[in-house]
C-alpha cells in the first residue's frame, strides 16, 4: 500500500509501489499528509491528483493508500456551513491556519463533539428497508434531518437509543439483518462522491421551481428536478443572476457552489446570505442552504471535486425528501479544471484543448438532477434541479462547453452582453433563451394562478418576436415609416422589455415578484396591448396612445407595488381602461 | 539567511542533460523538493536563479530566470536551496526601485530587511475575507461615475497598443485617495515595460512627490521574459507584508499584464506542455487567478490591498486569451477606446463595456451621493440609446430623427465631452462629476429618466439646460 513519488509537475504526481491501491482511491503524499486521488494506474505506477499545494514534495516521499474513494461526511451540520472543494469547513481551517490556507492534516467535514437532539422513529422490533427514516433531527429552524438507513442495510431494529443528545459518531439503531449480521448505525455516514446516490424510481417534473424572477418564472421556467444552463460573457450578470436565484427560489435545500470564482464574490454570498431571511418563517435562509466556496487561487484538483462533492450532498438532502437546487458557478472553471489536469497528464486533447471525456463528465453531472422516489417505504418524493453557469471565452456560444452543457440540459438562459452593456437585467436575451419545461408546468400555473397563463406567455412571446422582426426594417427606415399598427407592438413590446423582462436585483421591491404578481403585470401589459389594438384599428394615432401617462404607471408596477399589494395593479387597469373610453369618445 | 540544517544544499550538480529555451534538465539529483530554489553558476562564475518546475524519476527540469543564454551543458554548477524562491520585505522598499527579486536597482545602498517571504504567498481563505466597499476617488469622471474602485478591488484596464492607459494609470496614481484623506502606498509592477514608457511613470512619480510612497518593481523589455513571471508575484508579496503587517493601504499598479502571458507562454511551450487557446497554456487562467486573487482586504486587519492592471489587447480583440481570461477573474474592467482616443477625447473610456463589480455597495449615501446609483445606471442606459441613435443617424441622417432620438445625439455629445473629457491634471470631485451627469441628463425629458427616483429628479434635475422645456 505504500508507494514512492517519482514525478511531480503541479499538482499531478506520480507514485510507483502501488501494488494494491484502486482508481479513484484517496491517498496521502509526503510528510505534510496532502490528499491526493489516484486518476490513473498503470502496472504498479499511479498517477495521482493533489487536492493541495505540492511545494516541497521530493522524490521518494511516500505515498499512502487510504483504501476509501473521495467521499463526503453526511449528517447533521451541514446546512449553515462553508466548505472548501473536498469538503472541509473553512471556518475550521481559518481556526488552524489563519486568514492564508496553508498544508493542514485531519480537517473533518462535521463537528465529532457537538450533540444533536435526536427524535427516534422506529423502535425496537420494526422492520427497516434501506432508505427508511429512522429518526430525524431538527438541523436548523428551516430544515428537519432525516437520518436514513444506509441503502444496502435491511432487518430488524435490536437496539434504539431513547429521545435525546447524541453526537454524529454515537451508535443510534443497532439493525438485525436476516442473516443474523449485526450493523451499528450513526448519524455519521459517508458517500464516494464520484457515485450517483440509489433510489427507488424516477418520476416525471411536474412542479415549477419558483424563482421570483419574471424573465424565468414567467418566460423560460424551470422545474422542479429541472437542469438549466447559463451561459454569457463576462460581465453579463451570470452570478447576480444565479445569486438571485439561491436568494429567492423555493426549494427547500440550496447548494451554492462557487467553482473557480473570485474570492471578493463569495464573500459577498457569505455576506449576504445570512442576512436575508425565509419570506415564510423569518429565519436566515442561510439555515437552508450550503456553501462551497474554492475560489480561483485555490487548488485546482479541488476545483474539479467540487461539483462533484455538491451534487453527492444534494442527493443526500433529496433522498430525505426534499426540494433541492443547486447552482454551480461556473462550470467552465471545472471544465477548465479538467483541462489543465489532462494537459498535466499528456492526453490527447480534443477541441479547444479539452479532454475528449468532457461531455461524458458533463452528462453524469447532470443526469444525477431529477424528481425520484427515495429508497425506503414511505414513497418519499425528492428532487434536485441544477443551474450551471457557463463562462464561455470572449462570449462565444459555439465553444465546447457551452455546447455540450445545451445537450444535456433543458433550459438555457442565454445572456447577452449587448443587453448587460444597456444595463437591461437579467440580461437574459429572450430571443436565444428556451425552456422545455413550459408545456409541463402550464397545469400548474393554471392551478394555481389564472388559467390564461399559457395563453397570456404565447401572446407575449409572439410580440416580442414581431417586435424583432420590425427592428431590422426599423433599422433601415426609422420607426416614423410603419403604420400604427407595427409601431404599437414596438411599443407594447418595449413596455415588456421594460416592465417585465426588466428587474432590478437591487431594489427591495422588485428583487422578487411573486407568480400571482408575474401574471398581474403581464396580464395589464397585454391588455394595454388590446385597448390600443382597439382603437388603432378605429384610426387613432399612435402618438395619442404612446403620450398616455398610465404608461408609466405601467413600468413602475415592479418597484411601486409590493406582493401583498396586488389590487393596486387592478385600479392602474381600471384607470386605463377609462383612459381608452375617453379617448375612443373624444375620436367621435 | 540562517544556515541549512540539511547537507544537500551544499551540494553541486555539474552539468545538465539538456537545455532547451529556458528550462535546463539536472540528472540525478536527491532530496529535491518541487517549487525549490536553484543557484545555477555558469562556466565564468555567474550565478542564475531558477526554480524546479518538475520532479522525474531520474532528474528534475529548472527554469532559469535569467534565461539560458551561455550556459554550457558540461560546465555548469547547480546547487539546490531547500526553499522555495523568497524576496526580502520591508517598508523601505517605498520609494525605492527594484528588480524581480527584491533587490535594489536604483545604486543607492541596500535597504533594511524586515523579513523573507516566499513569493508564492497562500490562498487566502474565503471567510476571512472581507468585502471591499470603500470608495476610491480617482478624481476622473468615468472611473468614478460609472466603474467606481473600491479599496481592495482588482480593476483592470484594458487598453490597446499605443492608447493613453500609462498617462491614466499615472493619473491615478497621482489622484487617487479614500474620502477620508489617507494615502496610499504604490507598488508598480513593470513587466517589459519600454525604458521609456518606465521613464515616464518615474518622472511622472517624481513630478508630484508621490515617489516616497512608491515601490517599484522593474522588468524591461529587454530584460529575460522569464523573470516577467515571478516580477508581479514579488510586488505582490510585498503589498501582502504592507497591507497586513504593516496596516497600509496599497494600490498595486502592474504594467503590461499582456508581456507576462507572452512569458507564460513562452515557458509552456518550451516545457513541450500541450497549448490551450492560441498557444497560451491551459493553466494561465489558474495562473492569473494566483496574481489577481491576491487584491482584498482580510477581517480584521486595516490594510488592503487594491490591484490595477493594465494589459494591450492585441489587435484590440477583447475577446483574445489574455482580456478574457482576465475579465472572467477581476471584479470589472475599464476599457479604452481607440475611437475616442482620435476624437481627442482624454480619458478614452468606453463605458459600453466598462463595468465595476464591487460598485454597488461602494457608492451613495454616505459614501459618494444618494443619487450616485441611479445617475450611472441611468447614464449606461442612456448611452446605449445615444449609440443606437447615432447608428440611425448613418442611414437616414440627423433630419430622419425623431425628437427624442435628437435629444440622445445631444446628450451622448455632451456627456463624451464633458462628462469622460477632462486634463491630464484635473483632479474632479465626485460632486463635480455628478454635476456634470446631472448636466449631461438635463438635455434628456424628465420621462425618459426611469432609473432615477422621481425625488432625485426633483432635486438634481437641471431645468434651465433642457431646450424642450420639460
Amino acid at each position: 500500500m505504500v508507494g514512492k513519488v517519482c514525478r511531480v509537475a503541479g499538482p499531478v504526481i506520480e507514485a510507483i509501489g502501488m501494488t494494491d491501491i484502486v482508481m479513484h482511491e484517496i491517498v496521502q503524499v509526503g510528510e505534510a499528509g496532502l490528499i491526493g486521488e489516484v486518476i490513473r494506474l498503470s502496472g504498479d505506477k499511479a498517477t495521482i491528483q493533489v487536492y493541495q499545494n505540492t511545494t516541497g514534495l521530493k522524490l521518494n516521499d511516500l505515498v499512502t493508500g487510504t483504501g476509501s474513494p473521495l467521499s463526503v461526511e453526511l449528517g447533521p451540520g451541514l446546512l449553515g456551513r462553508v466548505f472548501d472543494g473536498i469538503a472541509r469547513p473553512l471556518e475550521t481551517l481559518q481556526e488552524l491556519t489563519g486568514a492564508f490556507i496553508k498544508p493542514v492534516q485531519g480537517v473533518t467535514s462535521l463537528s465529532r463533539d457537538k450533540k444533536w437532539a435526536f427524535v427516534p422513529k422506529v423502535k425496537t422490533g420494526d422492520t427497516v428497508l434501506g432508505g427508511d427514516v429512522i429518526g430525524t433531527v431538527q438541523e436548523t429552524a428551516l430544515v428537519e434531518h432525516r437520518v436514513l438507513v444506509p441503502y444496502n442495510i435491511s432487518g430488524t431494529i435490536t437496539s434504539v437509543v431513547p429521545k435525546g443528545n447524541y453526537t454524529v459518531i454515537d451508535v443510534i439503531v443497532t439493525i438485525t439483518e436476516s442473516n443474523g449480521k449485526k450493523t451499528d448505525i450513526q448519524m455519521l455516514q459517508k458517500w464516494p462522491v464520484r457515485i450517483p446516490r440509489p433510489h427507488k424510481k424516477r418520476l416525471s417534473v411536474f412542479t415549477p421551481l419558483i424563482t421570483g424572477q419574471r424573465v424565468i418564472d414567467t418566460f423560460f421556467p424551470l422545474a422542479k428536478g429541472g437542469s438549466a444552463a447559463i451561459p454569457g460573457p463576462f460581465g453579463a450578470g451570470k452570478t447576480v443572476t444565479q445569486q438571485q436565484l439561491a436568494k429567492w427560489s423555493d426549494a427547500n435545500v440550496i447548494i451554492y457552489v462557487g467553482c473557480g470564482e473570485r474570492g471578493n464574490e463569495m464573500v459577498d454570498v457569505l455576506d449576504s446570505f445570512p442576512k436575508l431571511t425565509d419570506p415564510t418563517t423569518g429565519h436566515p435562509l442561510m439555515e437552508r442552504t450550503i456553501l462551497i466556496a474554492n475560489t480561483s487561487n485555490m487548488p485546482v484538483s479541488a476545483r474539479e471535486a467540487s461539483i462533484y462533492t455538491g451534487i453527492a450532498l444534494a442527493e443526500y438532502y433529496r433522498d430525505m425528501g426534499y426540494a433541492v437546487a443547486l447552482m454551480a458557478d461556473s462550470t467552465s472553471r471545472w471544465a477548465e479544471a479538467l483541462r489543465e489536469l489532462s494537459g498535466r497528464l499528456e492526453e490527447m486533447p480534443a477541441e479547444e484543448g479539452f479532454p475528449s471525456y468532457l461531455p461524458s463528465r458533463l452528462a453524469e453531472f447532470y443526469e444525477r438532477t431529477g424528481v425520484v422516489e427515495a429508497l425506503g417505504s414511505d414513497k418519499r418524493v425528492g428532487s434536485i434541479c441544477a443551474v450551471g453557469a457557463v463562462s464561455p471565452p470572449g462570449g462565444d456560444f459555439s465553444e465546447p462547453v457551452t455546447q455540450h452543457t445545451k445537450r444535456f440540459t433543458s433550459v438555457f438562459w442565454a445572456l447577452d452582453s449587448e443587453l448587460a452593456n444597456a444595463r437591461h437585467y437579467p440580461s437574459i436575451n429572450w430571443m436565444d433563451s428556451y425552456s422545455g419545461y413550459v408545456g409541463d408546468l402550464a397545469e400548474w400555473w393554471h392551478q394555481t394562478v389564472d388559467k390564461e397563463w399559457a395563453n397570456c406567455r404565447e401572446e407575449a412571446m409572439r410580440i416580442l418576436e414581431a417586435e424583432d422582426e420590425l427592428k431590422n426594417i426599423v433599422k433601415l427606415v426609422g420607426p416614423e415609416a410603419l403604420p400604427g399598427k407595427q409601431r404599437l407592438i414596438l411599443e407594447t413590446a418595449r413596455i415588456i422589455r421594460v416592465a417585465i423582462l426588466q428587474q432590478n436585483a437591487l431594489n427591495a421591491v422588485d428583487t422578487y415578484c411573486s407568480p400571482n404578481k408575474q401574471f398581474k403585470m403581464l396580464k395589464i401589459v397585454l391588455d394595454f396591448h388590446h385597448l390600443a389594438d382597439n382603437v388603432i384599428n378605429k384610426g387613432l394615432p399612435i402618438t395619442k396612445i404612446t403620450a398616455l401617462p398610465v404608461i408609466e404607471e405601467i413600468m413602475r408596477i415592479k418597484t411601486n407595488i409590493t406582493n401583498d399589494n396586488l389590487t393596486m395593479i387592478d385600479d392602474i387597469d381600471k384607470r386605463m381602461r377609462e383612459h381608452f373610453e375617453t379617448l375612443e369618445l373624444n375620436m367621435r | 539567511m540562517t544556515p541549512s540544517v540539511t547537507t544537500t544544499s551544499n551540494l553541486e550538480y555539474k552539468g545538465a542533460a539538456s537545455i532547451s529555451g529556458p528550462i535546463i534538465v539536472v540528472e540525478n539529483v536527491q532530496n529535491v523538493g518541487y517549487d525549490e530554489l536553484a543557484y545555477i553558476k555558469t562556466q565564468n562564475g555567474e550565478i542564475r536563479l531558477g526554480k524546479v518546475i518538475q520532479i522525474m524519476p531520474k532528474a528534475v527540469a529548472v527554469q532559469v530566470f535569467e534565461g539560458t543564454n551561455g550556459l554550457s551543458s558540461t560546465e555548469i554548477y547547480t546547487r539546490f536551496l531547500c526553499r522555495p524562491l523568497e524576496i526580502p520585505v520591508s517598508t523601505d522598499m517605498l520609494g525605492r526601485v527594484m528588480n524581480s527579486f527584491g533587490e535594489p536597482i536604483d545604486g543607492y545602498p541596500c535597504f533594511f530587511v524586515d523579513e523573507k517571504r516566499d513569493i508564492n504567498g497562500y490562498p487566502l481563505n474565503p471567510i476571512s475575507r472581507e468585502y471591499p466597499r470603500e470608495f476610491i476617488q480617482t478624481g476622473i469622471s468615468g472611473i468614478d461615475c460609472l466603474t467606481s474602485l473600491v479599496r481592495g478591488q482588482k480593476l483592470p484596464v484594458f487598453s490597446g497598443p499605443g492608447l493613453s492607459h500609462n498617462e491614466l494609470a499615472a493619473q491615478i496614481v497621482r489622484q487617487a485617495k479614500i474620502r477620508t484623506g489617507d494615502d496610499f502606498n504604490i507598488i508598480f509592477i513593470a513587466m517589459g515595460l519600454k525604458n521609456d514608457e518606465a521613464a515616464f511613470f518615474k518622472k511622472s512619480f517624481e513630478e508630484t512627490g508621490t515617489i516616497k510612497n512608491v515601490a517599484m518593481f522593474l522588468n524591461l523589455a529587454d530584460d529575460p521574459p522569464v523573470e516577467r513571471i515571478i516580477t508581479p508575484r514579488a510586488g505582490l508579496t510585498l503589498a501582502e507584508y504592507l497591507a497586513y503587517e504593516q496596516d497600509r493601504h496599497v494600490l498595486v499598479v502592474m504594467t503590461d499584464m499582456t508581456n507576462y502571458c507572452e512569458a507564460l507562454r513562452e515557458v509552456s511551450s518550451s516545457m513541450e506542455e500541450v497549448p490551450s487557446r492560441k498557444g497560451y497554456p491551459g493553466y494561465m487562467y489558474s495562473d492569473l487567478a494566483s496574481i489577481y486573487e491576491r487584491a482584498g482586504r482580510i477581517h480584521g486587519k486595516k490594510g488592503s490591498i487594491t490591484q490595477m492592471p493594465i494589459l494591450t489587447m492585441p489587435n484590440d480583440d477583447i475577446t483574445h486569451p489574455i482580456p478574457d481570461l482576465t475579465g472572467y477573474i477581476t471584479e470589472g474592467q475599464v476599457v479604452l477606446s481607440r475611437a475616442l482616443e482620435k476624437q481627442g477625447i482624454y480619458p478614452p473610456i468606453n463605458i459600453t463595456t466598462s463595468l465595476s463589480r464591487l460598485m454597488k455597495d461602494g457608492i451613495g449615501k454616505g459614501s459618494t451621493r444618494e443619487d450616485h446609483d441611479n445617475v450611472s445606471s441611468q447614464l449606461y442606459a442612456a448611452y446605449a440609446q445615444y449609440n443606437a441613435a447615432k447608428s440611425l443617424v448613418t442611414i437616414i441622417g440627423e433630419e430622419g430623427l425623431g425628437n427624442r432620438d435628437k435629444d440622445y445625439l445631444h446628450f451622448g455629445e455632451y456627456f463624451e465631452q464633458h462628462l469622460i473629457k477632462q486634463e491630464h491634471t484635473e483632479n474632479r470631485s465626485i460632486e463635480e462629476t455628478l454635476q456634470i451627469a446631472w448636466d449631461a441628463l438635463s438635455l434628456l425629458a424628465t420621462e425618459e429618466l426611469t432609473a432615477i427616483k422621481p425625488e432625485y429628479i426633483e432635486k438634481y434635475y437641471n431645468k434651465k439646460s433642457n431646450p424642450t422645456g420639460n
